[in-house]
C-alpha cells in the first residue's frame, strides 16, 4: 500500500542535502512585463521552502511554469540533477509535481474519492475503473490524514478547507515528490489552518519537498525550513528560516523597511449618516442595528460565515432582508439593486475580487468608469478623454502599478486590482464606502497603501465599514468594531477598549468566566 | 508617516497607437479576405464585375446581416437568440394574415415591426425577467414561433402584397444601390454608434465580460439585456418586412436555417461566442464576405449544399488561422 511509506517515516538526513529540484536562469518575460528574470530557487526533500514576494513579484507565473502552464523563455529546471521540461500539466504531473491552489481546482461536482483518484484510479482486469478500490483507498488516505470527510461526499458540499484536506489526500495518492502550496490558508479560519500545518509535518516526514507560498509571516516562520525571496521577478535572497528575522525578510521583499505601523489618524467622527435598525435574514443575519458617523471606521469582526458579508450585501441591495430599516442622512434607504444602492452613495468593494469586483477582460479605465459612466458621458454618448481623464485622476491617487491604462484589469496583480476596484466606487464620490476583507491575498506594500487611503477618505469626510478577519488590521484601522457571531451581533467595542482577547472571545462565543 | 519612497508615475493612456493596433486588428485581416475574395471572384467570372451583379449580390445578405447587427450585441452580451428566423416566419405571417383584410402598406410595416417587437419582449422576459439562459429560451420560441406559422398556414401561402410594399425588398433608391443595402448601411451606422459609442454597448461589454462584476458595479444587468432582446426582434421584424417583399409571398418555410447562418456572420466578424468582445465593422465586413462568397459560388454555378460546406470551411479555417499561427509563433520563440 501506498500509505506504509505515510506512516513509515522511511527517508534519510542524508538525501536533504541535495535538492531534489532545482531551478537556475529561469525567465520569462509577457509583452511589456518581465515576470521572471534569471531565477534560481531549490526545493528539498523533507523540507518546506517559503516563497515570498508581493504581489506581482512573479511567484505565480513560477508556480505556473513548475505546472506545465506556462513555458520559460529561458532557464533550467531539474529534478534530481537531470535536466527536464514540463511542456504541459501532465507532463509536470507525471515528474510528481503537484499544486495546491488558493481556490482549489478541483471538480465540483465529482466525489472525492474521483477527486483524489483523477487520472489515476485503480483498475480492474478490465482495464475499468475498480470502484470498490479506488473508495477504500481514499478512505485510507483520509483517514491516515485525520480528515473527516466521506469518499462519497461530492466535493461542491465540502467547505474550502476541506477541499484543501481532500487537494492534500490527491498529493498523497500521486506519490507526488513536490507539493506546490499557493497561498492554500487564504480562505481558511485559524482552527483549519492549525490542521493544514499538521498535514504538512505529515507530508515533509514522507519526504516531500513543498513549496509554500503565503503573505503571512506567523505561518511562514510557523511551517517553513527554508525561504527564498522575490522581488519584481528577481530572485533576491535565500536561506534558512532559522537564520533571518520578520525585518530582514520585509526588507528584502520590499527592497525598503517598512514599519508595520497602521496610518490611522485620529479623528472625531461628525453626525450620523448611516443608520440600520433591526436589519434580519430569514437564514443569514438577525436584528442588525449599528450606526455610522461621518469620517468613522466601523470594523466587523468575526468567523468566516458569521454573516458579515450577508448583511453588507443586503446594505448595497445584493441580498434582500425580511426586516429592518436603513436610513441615510435621515432619509430611508434600504436598496432595491445594487444600482439604487449606488444612486444613494452606498458602494461596496466585494471580497471576490476577480468574480464580483473587477470586469477583467475590460480595460483599467472602463473599468473605473464603470459607474460613473452618466457623469463621463454626454446624453448617453461615451466621451473618452473625459473617461480617461478620471482614470487618470484615481490611478494616481491609489499610486496605482500598470503599464497603461488601456491595459485589461485582468492582467494586474491582486493588489492593483483591488486598487482598480476601489478607485473605481471613489469616482462616484459615495457617502459610504464598504470594504470587505479589503487587503486579502494582496501584498504589503499594497495592504499598506490601501490602509493609508483608508485613512485619509475618512479624514476628509467619507464613512467607512470595513468587514476584516484580520484582528491586527481591525484593531489598528477602526474606530469602533462590531463582533458578528452566526448571524448576530455579538459585541460592540470602541477604540479605546479594542484588546485581542476580548475580540476572539466575543466572535467564539466564549463566556467570560465568573470571578 | 509612510516613508514608502515612490517616484511618482504618470501611467500611460495607451499601450499602443490606434493605428498599430487597427493594424493588427480582427477587421484588417477580414478586409484582406473581403478582397481576395473580390479579385477571385473578378478572375472566375467574367459577369462579377458588372455594377448589377454586384448589385445583386448584396440582395443576398442583407436581411441576414440587419439581424447580425443585433445578434452581435446579443452575443457580445454573452447572450444568443436563436428564434429570429422563426420571428421572420411569424412577423411574415402576421402580415400575410392581415392582407386577407385589406390592409395598406403602412399597417404592414407597422405589423411586421410590432410582432418582431412583441416576440423580442417575450425573449427577453423569460431570459431577463426569470433568468432563464437563453439557448434554452431561445430554442423553444425557436418551434413556438414557426409553429404558430405552420398552424395558421399549414401548406399554404399568403400572396398578393401591394407594388409599393414590393418595394422595400426590390426598390432601388439610385441607380444600382437597393433600399435594402442603403437601410443596412443606415443601419450598421447606427449600431457601430450604439454599441461602440454610448454607455449602454459600453455597460454590454461589461455584462459579456462578467456579468456579476457589472451588477456589483450598479448596472441594471437585466435591463440592458431585456433591451437587447427587444432589438433582435425588432431586427428580425424589418427583416421580416423587407424579405416578404422582396419575395412577394409567406410560406411558413420563410428564412429557415437563417439563425445558424446569422450566427455565422456574427462570429466570422470577429465576435468571442462567449461573449464580452466584438466588433460592428467586422460583422459588416464579415456580412460583405459571405454576401460575396455565396454570390460568386453562384455565378460558377456551385451548387448549395457545396456553398454551406464552402462556408462552414471558411468559418473554421478564417477562426483556427490566427490561433494556429499564435501557436507556431510562441513555439519557435520558445526554441530560441
Amino acid at each position: 500500500m501506498r500509505l506504509s511509506s505515510l506512516r513509515i517515516a522511511h527517508f534519510h538526513k542524508a538525501q536533504m542535502t541535495q535538492p531534489c529540484l532545482s531551478l537556475s536562469g529561469v525567465s520569462k518575460s509577457f509583452p511589456g512585463v518581465r515576470a521572471l528574470n534569471d531565477i534560481a530557487l531549490d526545493l528539498y526533500p523533507g523540507e518546506v521552502t517559503a516563497l515570498v514576494g508581493e504581489n506581482g513579484a512573479g511567484k505565480s507565473t513560477l508556480v505556473k511554469i513548475l505546472t506545465g502552464i506556462y513555458q520559460p523563455d529561458a532557464g533550467e529546471i531539474r529534478i534530481d540533477g537531470t535536466p527536464i521540461s514540463l511542456p504541459t500539466a501532465l507532463a509536470a504531473f507525471e515528474h510528481g509535481i503537484t499544486a495546491i491552489h488558493q481556490e482549489t481546482v478541483l471538480f465540483d461536482e465529482l466525489s472525492v474519492a474521483e477527486n483524489i483518484f483523477l487520472g489515476h484510479a485503480p483498475r480492474t482486469r478490465l482495464g475499468l475503473i475498480d470502484w470498490r478500490k479506488l473508495r477504500a483507498e481514499a478512505q485510507d488516505i483520509l483517514s491516515s490524514m485525520g480528515a473527516p470527510i466521506s469518499p462519497q461526499t461530492r466535493l461542491k458540499d465540502l467547505s474550502i478547507a476541506n477541499k484543501h484536506l481532500v487537494a492534500v489526500a490527491r498529493a498523497l495518492s500521486i506519490e507526488a515528490r513536490i507539493v506546490i502550496m499557493d497561498e492554500p490558508t487564504a480562505a481558511l479560519s485559524h482552527k483549519e489552518i492549525e490542521e493544514l500545518f499538521v498535514l504538512i509535518d505529515l507530508l515533509k516526514k514522507d519526504g516531500k519537498a513543498i513549496l509554500f507560498i503565503s503573505h503571512k509571516f506567523d505561518e511562514i516562520f510557523r511551517v517553513a525550513d527554508r525561504y527564498t525571496v522575490f522581488r519584481d521577478g528577481e530572485m533576491v535572497g535565500a536561506g534558512l528560516m532559522k537564520e533571518t528575522n520578520e525585518a530582514d525578510l520585509v526588507r528584502l521583499m520590499v527592497g525598503r523597511s517598512v514599519e508595520h505601523v497602521f496610518p490611522k489618524l485620529d479623528i472625531t467622527p461628525g453626525a450620523l449618516v448611516l443608520n440600520v435598525s433591526g436589519l434580519s435574514h430569514p437564514t443569514e443575519f438577525e436584528d442588525i442595528s449599528f450606526s455610522l458617523r461621518r469620517g468613522e471606521i466601523l470594523g466587523f469582526y468575526g468567523l468566516v460565515g458569521a454573516g458579515r458579508t450577508e448583511i453588507m450585501q443586503a446594505l448595497f441591495g445584493i441580498t434582500r432582508p425580511s426586516a429592518g430599516t436603513v436610513t441615510l442622512d435621515g432619509r430611508p434607504a434600504l436598496a432595491r439593486d445594487p444600482a439604487h444602492a449606488v444612486d444613494m452613495g452606498i458602494v461596496y468593494v466585494p471580497e471576490e475580487r476577480g468574480r464580483q469586483g473587477a470586469v477583467i477582460g475590460l480595460p483599467i479605465f472602463q473599468n473605473i468608469s464603470l459607474p460613473s459612466l452618466r457623469t463621463t458621458s454626454r446624453a448617453g454618448f461615451l466621451r473618452l478623454a473625459e473617461e480617461l481623464a478620471l482614470a487618470r485622476k484615481y490611478a494616481g491617487r491609489l499610486d496605482l502599478r500598470a503599464a497603461a491604462l488601456d491595459q485589461d484589469v485582468g492582467t494586474l496583480s491582486g493588489g492593483n486590482q483591488q486598487k482598480v476596484v476601489i478607485g473605481k466606487w471613489l469616482a462616484t464620490r459615495p457617502r459610504v464606502i464598504i470594504l470587505d476583507e479589503p487587503t486579502k491575498g494582496i501584498d504589503i506594500g499594497s495592504k499598506a497603501a490601501v490602509h493609508a487611503f483608508m485613512s485619509e477618505l475618512a479624514a476628509e469626510g467619507l464613512s467607512v465599514i470595513m468587514v476584516s478577519s484580520e484582528l491586527p488590521e481591525i484593531m489598528g484601522m477602526s474606530d469602533r468594531v462590531i463582533v458578528m457571531r452566526e448571524g448576530r451581533m455579538a459585541g460592540e467595542f470602541s477604540r479605546t477598549e479594542l484588546d485581542a482577547e476580548t475580540l476572539v472571545r466575543a466572535a467564539a462565543g466564549i463566556v467570560e468566566e465568573a470571578a | 508617516m509612510n516613508e514608502v519612497p515612490q517616484t511618482p508615475r504618470t501611467i500611460p493612456d495607451r499601450l499602443e497607437s490606434p493605428f498599430r493596433s487597427a493594424l493588427k486588428s480582427w477587421e484588417a485581416l477580414l478586409i484582406v479576405v473581403a478582397v481576395a475574395i473580390f479579385i477571385a471572384n473578378s478572375f472566375a467570372s467574367p459577369y462579377f464585375l458588372n455594377p448589377w451583379s454586384l448589385s445583386d449580390a448584396t440582395f443576398n445578405f442583407t436581411e441576414k446581416a440587419i439581424i447580425a447587427l443585433a445578434m452581435a450585441m446579443v452575443i457580445i452580451s454573452g447572450e444568443i437568440d436563436l428564434s429570429v428566423a422563426s420571428i421572420i416566419a411569424l412577423a411574415s405571417t402576421a402580415m400575410g394574415f392581415a392582407l386577407q383584410f385589406g390592409v395598406d402598406t403602412p399597417t404592414l410595416v407597422a405589423i411586421g415591426l410590432f410582432v418582431g417587437l412583441a416576440c423580442g419582449a417575450f425573449n427577453g422576459a423569460l431570459v431577463a425577467g426569470f433568468g432563464l439562459p437563453s439557448i434554452v429560451v431561445t430554442i423553444g420560441t425557436m418551434s413556438l414561433f414557426r409553429g404558430i406559422s405552420y398552424l395558421v398556414l399549414g401548406d399554404q401561402a399568403f400572396r398578393g402584397y401591394p407594388s409599393d410594399f414590393a418595394w422595400f425588398g426590390q426598390g432601388y433608391v439610385w441607380w444600382v444601390i437597393s433600399f435594402e443595402l442603403v437601410l443596412f448601411l443606415v443601419l450598421a451606422g447606427l449600431f457601430y454608434v450604439l454599441l461602440h459609442r454610448t454607455n449602454f454597448g459600453r455597460t454590454v461589454f461589461a455584462i459579456g465580460n462578467n456579468p456579476v462584476a457589472a451588477q456589483f458595479s450598479g448596472i441594471r444587468v437585466a435591463r440592458i439585456k431585456f433591451m437587447l432582446f427587444l432589438l433582435t426582434g425588432l431586427m428580425s421584424g424589418i427583416a421580416a418586412i423587407l424579405l416578404t417583399a422582396r419575395l412577394g409571398s409567406t410560406r411558413p418555410s420563410i428564412a429557415s436555417g437563417w439563425e445558424l447562418e446569422i450566427v455565422t456572420m456574427v462570429v466570422l466578424g470577429g465576435v468571442a461566442i462567449l461573449g464580452g468582445s466584438g466588433s460592428i465593422a467586422g460583422v459588416v465586413i464579415a456580412a460583405f464576405i459571405m454576401g460575396l462568397v455565396t454570390f460568386g459560388l453562384g455565378l460558377l454555378n456551385v451548387p448549395g449544399i457545396v456553398m454551406s460546406i464552402f462556408i462552414g470551411l471558411m468559418l473554421i479555417t478564417v477562426i483556427a488561422l490566427p490561433i494556429v499561427a499564435g501557436k507556431l509563433r510562441q513555439q519557435t520563440s520558445g526554441a530560441k
